[in-house]
């Protein structure tokens, strides 16, 4: 076992992915010899040879498009957006093609490719390098979207994805690329695609959360352990589809819950986890459900003043704790 | 022997009557289509009428046992000699079950079938020259000997997948051949409001590749270059783009009336270049086709129209809740 970043786990599963898989191979902005713009491809170049880890035309529709052509074909292709912000130009490809192309070929055809994107602030990435973007893809049956909380995870949930006979798009986010570090094991395991995970056992209240806030969550939740603030923590995992059953046992085991996410608060992936819990827990809530997002402007600004504003973080989360915790 | 241009190519009497026959087979299926749309017992068609001889040629020009191909809704001509029945596209007419492209799930003209490697389509334009192009990348990694073959028309090279693909190919000398089915409209727009360049041919230069035009009313052209472009490409030349001159004989679309942008004498002369009309004396000039055999062609034909015409009628719609299926492989419990 070694201590791995979060970056370096999924380099670690790409490459595992790629020893024992021919099919698998890698295609992005810079994946080649620079080895990401971010390093996520450290070293593949030069163990898998150009004819694996593929330099791509700075052309997003195009990574997305050829890629699903791979994929029918029966590769298992795993495509590197080299930034979330710079999906849009292949949203038509992976909404209109990739999640449809087994619905609408009555099961004939199937796409199991895997879409790697960075996303999310707190890296100085201004407007267009810190978006969340999940919830654009988060109504789209046929896809499903997984981001991972922590370095062990990542590993784990990217050999899923990669190993899955259906498109995942893949969302890392980039302030946990080095923030996130913890022991992860050398051998193959993977993480199922679906299933949301209980971090933390609590009593009081219930947080529901994903990606990098779980992390600051969980510190939040040791801090106030001391108090008695005793919180439960359910780390969705994959948030599309969403791990119902998860969330409405989360969701009931304590009548109070929050829901945290990076995303601009309306249409989040926590709006419909939010209806999920209205839907199925009204009895057994104690509190409204809360819930602690980003401000609802186009996104976050560049300087570290306005960035800071825009940002999950654990002072945020504490107090949206205690306000719930006195209800 | 007189006018033998076909077997200057390599072709033989009977592949030559056999093109005919896919020719024949397309235009009374699609006759058929619009008559059943027309009676109200089909809610839409869109046409291959006047495209057929370019897309037999070129699929006469492909290997069926090896090459992939990402045919757009105009390709009935092109999907037949890849395999599909008369059978397989009226139940597709008739949104039935048994519809091996999709199950009744898609509009006709939505082509798809993985044992023939026709890859799925779907109606947004163009998405599918990226595909063709994947589906490439992914045999020159496994070293595979055969093309990827993908169509669109003329209006449709303005998307950008268009471009980004063809980029791909060329950047990565990938075996793709693009053929563009220029019908000289985008439904209404003629293609002088649709191209700034002169053919879409002069497109291939931004990309690598070499870009012909063709006349696409004469199938043993179209055979001769997509037949070079083929070889071409297993030589490890890289892409071609192929611009296939043809002319729609029919509104865009059932649901089209193109007497609103163009006149009735345009439209009758361009019946003058039915590639069906063109095909046939050429083959009768070269003393290949009888009239007795075009007869019997005709009524052959006729028969397996109608066979399958009522085959496809009576046959079964999907159940309801079958449109709850296969949205994940279902093995997984999604
Ligand atoms: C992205 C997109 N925009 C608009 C349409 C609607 N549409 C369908 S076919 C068509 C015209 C296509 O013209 P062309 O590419 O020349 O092909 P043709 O139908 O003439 O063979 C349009 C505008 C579409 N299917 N996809
Ligand atoms: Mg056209």
């Amino acid at each position: 076992m070694a201590i791995l970043t979060y970056i370096q786990a999924i380099t670690k599963a790409i490459q595992e992915e790629m020893e024992q898989d021919e099919k698998v191979f890698i295609f992005g902005q810079d994946v080649g010899k620079k080895g990401g713009v971010f390093r996520a491809t450290d070293g593949l170049y030069e163990q898998f040879g150009k004819n694996r880890v593929i330099d791509a035309p700075l052309a997003e529709s195009a990574i997305a498009g050829v890629g699903i052509g791979a994929a029918m074909y029966g590769m298992r292709p795993i495509a590197e957006i080299q930034f979330a912000d710079f999906i849009l130009p292949a949203v038509n490809q992976i909404i209109s093609e990739a999640a449809k192309i087994r619905y609408r070929s009555n099961n004939d055809w199937q796409c199991p490719i895997t879409i790697r994107a960075p996303f999310g602030g707190g890296v100085n990435g201004a407007l267009y390098h810190s978006q969340s973007v999940e919830a654009i893809f988060a109504n789209q049956p046929g896809l499903k979207i997984v981001i991972p909380s922590s370095p062990y995870d990542a590993k784990g949930l990217l050999k899923a994805a990669i190993r899955d006979p259906d498109p995942v798009l893949f969302f890392e986010h980039k302030r946990a690329y080095r923030l996130l570090k913890e022991e992860v094991p050398d051998e193959d395991y993977t993480i199922p695609i679906g299933k949301a995970e209980v971090k933390r056992e609590g009593s009081d209240l219930t947080v529901i959360t994903y990606g990098l806030c779980v992390h600051f969550a969980m510190e939040v939740a040791e801090k106030l352990a001391v108090e008695n603030i005793d919180v439960h923590i359910l780390d969705l995992r994959t948030i599309y589809p969403l791990d119902k059953k998860a969330i409405i046992d989360a969701a009931k085991k304590t009548g109070k819950i929050l829901l945290i996410t990076e995303d601009n608060k309306e249409g989040s992936v926590m709006s419909e986890v939010a209806a999920i819990i209205a839907e199925h827990c009204l009895f057994d809530l104690d509190a409204p459900i809360q819930r602690l997002a980003g401000p609802d402007v186009p996104a976050m600004p560049y300087a570290p003043t306005m960035e800071k504003y825009f940002m999950i973080n654990p002072d945020k989360i504490e107090a949206a704790i205690r306000d719930l915790a006195e209800f | 022997m007189v006018n033998n241009r076909h077997r200057s190519l390599g072709l033989t009497d009977e592949q030559v009557v056999n093109m005919y026959r896919y020719m024949l087979l397309a235009r009374k299926i699609d006759e058929r289509m619009w008559l059943l749309n027309r009676a109200g017992k089909i809610p839409f068609v869109v046409s291959c009428q006047g495209h057929e001889a370019a897309q037999v040629g070129a699929a006469f020009a492909l290997n069926r046992d090896v090459d992939y191909i990402a045919p757009y809704y105009r390709d009935l001509g092109v999907v037949l000699v890849f395999g599909m029945t008369a059978k397989d596209i009226m139940l597709s007419g008739f949104a039935k079950a048994e519809d091996p492209n999709s199950g009744g799930r898609q509009m006709p003209g939505h082509f798809g079938s993985k044992e023939k490697r026709i890859l799925t389509g779907s109606s947004p334009v163009a998405t599918q020259v990226p595909h063709a192009v994947g589906v490439a990348l992914a045999g020159q990694i496994e070293q595979k000997e055969f093309v990827s073959f993908v169509t669109l028309g003329e209006g449709s090279t303005n998307q950008g997948d268009f471009h980004e693909g063809l980029n791909f190919a060329g950047v990565h000398k990938l075996p793709v051949i693009t053929m563009v089915e220029n019908n000289g409209y985008a439904i209404s727009v003629p293609s002088d409001q649709q191209l700034a360049c002169e053919r879409v041919s002069d497109r291939a230069q931004g990309y690598g590749m070499p870009g012909y035009t063709v006349d696409g009313t004469d199938p043993l052209a179209v055979y001769e270059v997509v037949k070079k472009a083929r070889e071409d490409a297993l030589a490890g030349k890289g892409p071609s783009l192929i611009e296939a001159m043809t002319y729609r004989l029919t509104a865009h679309s059932s649901d089209d009336d193109d007497r609103v942008y163009r006149s009735q004498a345009i439209i009758d002369e361009e019946k003058q270049k039915d590639p069906l009309i063109l095909f046939a004396k050429y083959l009768r000039d070269s003393g290949v086709l009888t009239s007795e055999h075009e007869a019997m062609l005709e009524k052959e034909i006729d028969g397996i129209v109608d066979e399958a015409t009522d085959y496809a009628e009576q046959a079964a719609f999907a159940q309801p809740e079958d449109a709850l299926k296969y949205v994940y492989e279902e093995q997984m419990g999604w």
